[in-house]
């Protein structure tokens, strides 16, 4: 059932549409990888049993649909029943018997179910007024979490497909160039370069043969944006592809995925499936005349294959290590032929900027950072998740208003944005209008869009020291900068957190790193110094204390930190005695507890679980001047 | 990319129209196609390099030919590349060695001296850049490897294919596949002879040869009989056509008798010519 005209795709739309709204009573279960590691799979399972029980005393007749990611993972497994759009949070398959008795069939509301604000304390039993989700406007998310993304028809009934059926009908490769180029639209990958410009060149390239590869090697830690799109709809991003591919002329396209992903790669395959069936992709694209189609394929694990040049050696079946990139990749890409290589975020943005125009799109965002931006949410803050908001939202509305502030409500202290390589914004800067340009005036960049937020039991040296070491790893060793640069200054810093640093270091580790910026053949090594010099800048003094005092302000780094007992604040509760791992705490219940310094590992399991925060740390090498060896 | 075609002051693709460009303030020509590091070379100025050579494509890893490229309209914005693999351009300007293209070059020899503290060739270098001792961890197990993969990449424009790099970041090494004697290996020590460290170590013995783990049986020079060639060398080339087997028969040295033989012959034969007493 191929469609070959613009007529046949509208036909197919209004019956996609007709098959959805007979499908009125929808209940959603988030299947995104967050709630499937919460169990989500069991809770639709059960939920589907019990309708199926049930059948006759339903009313209307009602579907179980298992979606993509909601982003709202730190509550999940969610289950949204429509069209009431009633949200409940970490649902247990147990309650699948009540949600179809109360809810489906005795249409209430089940208060226990509901997501409590823990700003106001009420329950909130509408998805869209949740603050999490009231505050974010999505785009390339658009249709995640509101469809089955194992269902063309479903993504289609919303939208799907109709930014591609507008280009393939009604404009020339040029118009959609000239549209995106409206649009605004700058790369997600992280370097924000301008899309129209990178298709434009690759348009004008010489040669018949070129390639469209859209790049799902997200490897960042704490990233997953790419993740859920891949997963939670694939349709946005093969539409996006196809697009891409009538505007530079190209016939052929990769979409690389971790193979870390195995989801997305399951549902990208059936998607990819179901539109070269439906005629969406393959030769004589809508009957148009134009052909293109798409293959996966599946990345080894290294980090650097993110990297495009890389990438792209991979792809070839060559070793993924980046080349020197003065002859740009619209010109000499895949297999020395122009290739035109965006993030998947970047192509899942391009059906949408086509269906409802570029205008639209660049009249969300800051002057030079259009439209809206997707990111992870994680660390220490109370709804880690994944949101997509305009660009030039302020930290503080992302860490506060929509991650709901940090967890436990203690003092916040940095937000690390932009992955391993991206850099530490502190609490000065939290009113930052989030965009290309002002992230990296802070000295951090957009990159993969995670955002790691950072309480007060952070140090900001060790955070550094976490992150070369992860770049140490993942550095291919191709040139000398990044391969021996990461190595030594990786050593600085465990000498540092180890309490063995010296006067003269911090200039080190400038020289070096500015040795790594500009020496650097790829943006591993050259971006590979961004959190040292970005923790440098806001938290020198932090640095300082581990060479002059050798001590650790933040109480983190084991070798500088002790751990004692408040007296006057034990409660004698126990806790900590039945978390230390070596048994170094001693005490009755109800009692005062003691830590003994000859066997505590300083760890901080204790100071973690202690309720009535009487566990104190401080500089280690007091215990010398105390007399404890 | 073809052999030779960076070779000479005339660098760049045959035919292709003529760049004018200035390398810190010299002016120099080169053919479209060449790269920056042959017009610098081609206007007598001395840029270092470790792991460029004329005959390999350019592979961009010992950051060493950093240079500072501008041009007048940029209003004094200049950008860092790499001389090796930066195309030449009509009216570009050069400069080999601004403060940042200097300071960037010793901390790479800096990094590099760490790694192989006791390798002439990396002494030398830093030394001339000022460097006497690396500021930072000598590597406690010294290696003469400087990773610039000539080795490898002189193996794979040949063909062969019998070594690579393996392992990512400091683990990075030379190795063939699973550290066992390579099974594409012909013995032709071309990576060897290549590497400008000598770190690659063979041994050629009366009728063997060893490196990389293999044993090579050896071709006798029918007329000296030494023995000059590996059998599988001989083999592979003769296999891949152009060279015929019978090409292996003599040395280098008593081809080269042959020839001259050979001309001393036919110049004796044409009238009004007369070679050596």
């Amino acid at each position: 059932m191929r469609i070959e005209s613009e007529q046949a795709f509208q036909r197919f739309v209004a019956q996609a549409r007709k098959r959805s709204s007979a499908r009125s009573r929808e209940v959603l279960v988030c299947c995104g990888t967050g709630c499937l590691a919460n169990g989500s799979a069991k809770v639709a399972e059960a939920l589907a049993a019990e309708l199926a029980k049930r059948g006759s005393d339903v009313p209307v007749a009602t579907f179980t649909k298992r979606t993509g990611c909601h982003g709202f993972c730190e509550r999940g497994p969610l289950v949204v029943l429509q069209p009431q759009g009633v949200l409940y949070t970490r649902v247990k398959p147990r309650d699948a018997a009540e949600i179809v008795e109360k809810s489906v069939i005795g249409g209430e509301v089940i208060s226990r179910l509901v997501y409590k604000d823990p700003a106001s304390g009420q329950r909130i039993p509408g998805y869209a007024e949740v603050p999490f989700y009231q505050r974010q406007t999505r785009v390339a998310m658009r249709n995640i979490g509101r469809i089955d993304p194992a269902d063309i028809e479903d993504a289609v009934a919303h939208g799907a497909y109709a930014g591609l059926a507008k280009a393939l009908f009604t404009m020339t490769p040029e118009q959609v160039i000239e549209e995106i180029e409206v649009a605004g639209l700058r790369g997600r990958g992280g370097a924000g370069f301008p899309t129209a410009r990178k298709w434009r060149s690759c348009r004008a390239a010489a040669g018949d043969r070129k390639f469209v590869v859209c790049n799902g090697d997200e490897g960042d830690p704490g990233a997953f944006k790419d993740r859920s799109i891949m997963e939670g709809d694939p349709h946005s991003v093969i539409e996006g592809m196809v697009i891409g591919a009538y505007a530079v002329g190209a016939h052929e396209g990769f979409i690389y995925v971790r193979d870390e992903y195995p989801l997305a790669v399951v549902h990208l395959t059936l998607a990819l499936e179901q539109a070269r069936a439906r005629g969406l992709l393959g030769a004589n694209i809508l009957g148009t005349g134009f052909d293109f189609d798409i293959r996966i394929s599946r990345g080894g694990g290294a980090f650097v294959c993110g990297e495009s040049s890389a990438l792209m050696r991979s792809r070839e079946g060559k070793v993924g290590e980046p080349r020197a990139k003065y002859v740009h990749a619209t010109e000499r890409g895949l297999f020395d032929l122009p290739t035109v290589l965006n993030n998947v975020e970047t192509w899942a943005d391009v059906g949408a900027i086509l269906a409802r125009g570029g205008a639209w799109f660049a009249s969300m965002g800051t002057a030079k950072s259009k439209g809206t931006k997707a990111f992870s949410l994680v660390g220490k803050v109370k709804n880690t998740g994944l949101i997509e908001l305009p660009m030039g939202t302020t930290l503080r509305e992302i860490i506060y208003g929509i991650g709901g502030g940090v967890l436990g409500d203690r003092p916040f202290k940095a937000v690390q944005t932009g992955g391993p390589s991206g850099g530490c914004v502190p609490e000065s800067l939290l009113d930052l209008p989030v965009d290309y340009e002002k992230l990296t005036e802070a000295g951090s960049m957009m990159g993969s869009g995670g955002m790691i937020v950072m309480d007060d039991r952070t140090c900001m040296v060790e955070v550094a020291r976490y992150f070369l070491q992860f770049l140490t790893e993942e550095s291919c060793g191709k040139c000398i900068p990044c391969r021996e640069g990461l190595h030594q200054m990786l050593a600085i810093f465990e000498d540092l957190v180890a309490g063995r640093g010296k006067s003269g270091d911090i200039e080190k580790i400038e020289r070096l790193a500015r040795g790594m910026q500009l020496g650097s053949l790829c943006e591993l090594g050259k971006s590979a110094p961004n959190p040292v010099l970005s923790t440098l800048r806001y938290f020198r003094s932090e640095y300082e204390a581990h060479i002059e005092r050798r001590a650790c302000p933040a109480g983190i780094c084991r070798e500088l930190t002790a751990y004692e007992i408040v007296e006057t604040a034990c409660n004698g509760c126990h806790a900590c005695f039945k978390v230390c791992p070596v048994g170094a705490i001693t005490g009755k219940i109800k009692e005062l507890h003691v830590i003994h310094h000859d066997t505590c590992i300083s760890c901080g399991a204790c100071f973690d679980v202690c309720p009535t925060q009487a566990i104190r740390t401080f500089p280690k090498k007091e215990l010398a001047e105390r007399g404890v060896a | 990319m073809s052999l030779g075609k960076e070779m000479g002051t005339q660098a760049g693709e045959k035919g292709g129209r003529m760049l004018s460009l200035s390398v810190d303030g010299k002016s120099v020509q080169v053919r479209e196609g060449a790269f920056v590091l042959e017009a610098a070379r081609a206007a007598g100025v001395e840029i270092p390099t470790l792991c460029h050579h004329p005959a390999l494509e350019p592979y961009g890893g010992c950051r060493l030919c950093l240079v500072d490229v501008t041009r007048p309209e940029w209003g004094g914005w200049c950008k860092l590349v790499i001389a090796c693999q930066f195309p030449a351009e009509e009216g570009l300007l050069v400069h080999t060695a601004t403060e940042r293209v200097v300071e960037t070059r010793r901390v790479v020899l800096d990094l590099l001296l760490a790694r192989c503290p006791e390798t002439p060739l990396v002494q030398e270098l830093a030394r001339r850049h000022g460097i006497e001792q690396t500021s930072y961890v000598a590597n406690p197990e010294p290696t003469d490897c400087i990773l610039c993969a000539l080795c490898t990449r002189v193996c794979d424009h040949l063909g062969i294919s019998a070594i690579a790099t393996v392992n990512r970041g400091i683990g990075r090494e030379v190795a063939p596949p699973w550290g066992e004697a390579p099974p594409d290996c012909i013995g032709c020590l071309a990576c060897a002879e290549i590497c400008p460290t000598s770190c690659i170590p063979y041994e050629t013995s009366e009728g063997s040869r060893t490196i990389w783990g293999k044993t090579f049986e050896m071709l006798r020079c029918t007329r000296c009989g030494r023995a000059h060639v590996t059998v599988a060398e001989a083999d592979f080339f003769a296999g891949r056509g152009g060279v015929p087997r019978s090409y292996f028969e003599l040395c280098d040295a008593c081809k080269r008798k042959e020839m001259a033989a050979t001309f001393v012959k036919l110049s004796r034969g044409a009238a009004g010519f007369s070679v050596g007493a």
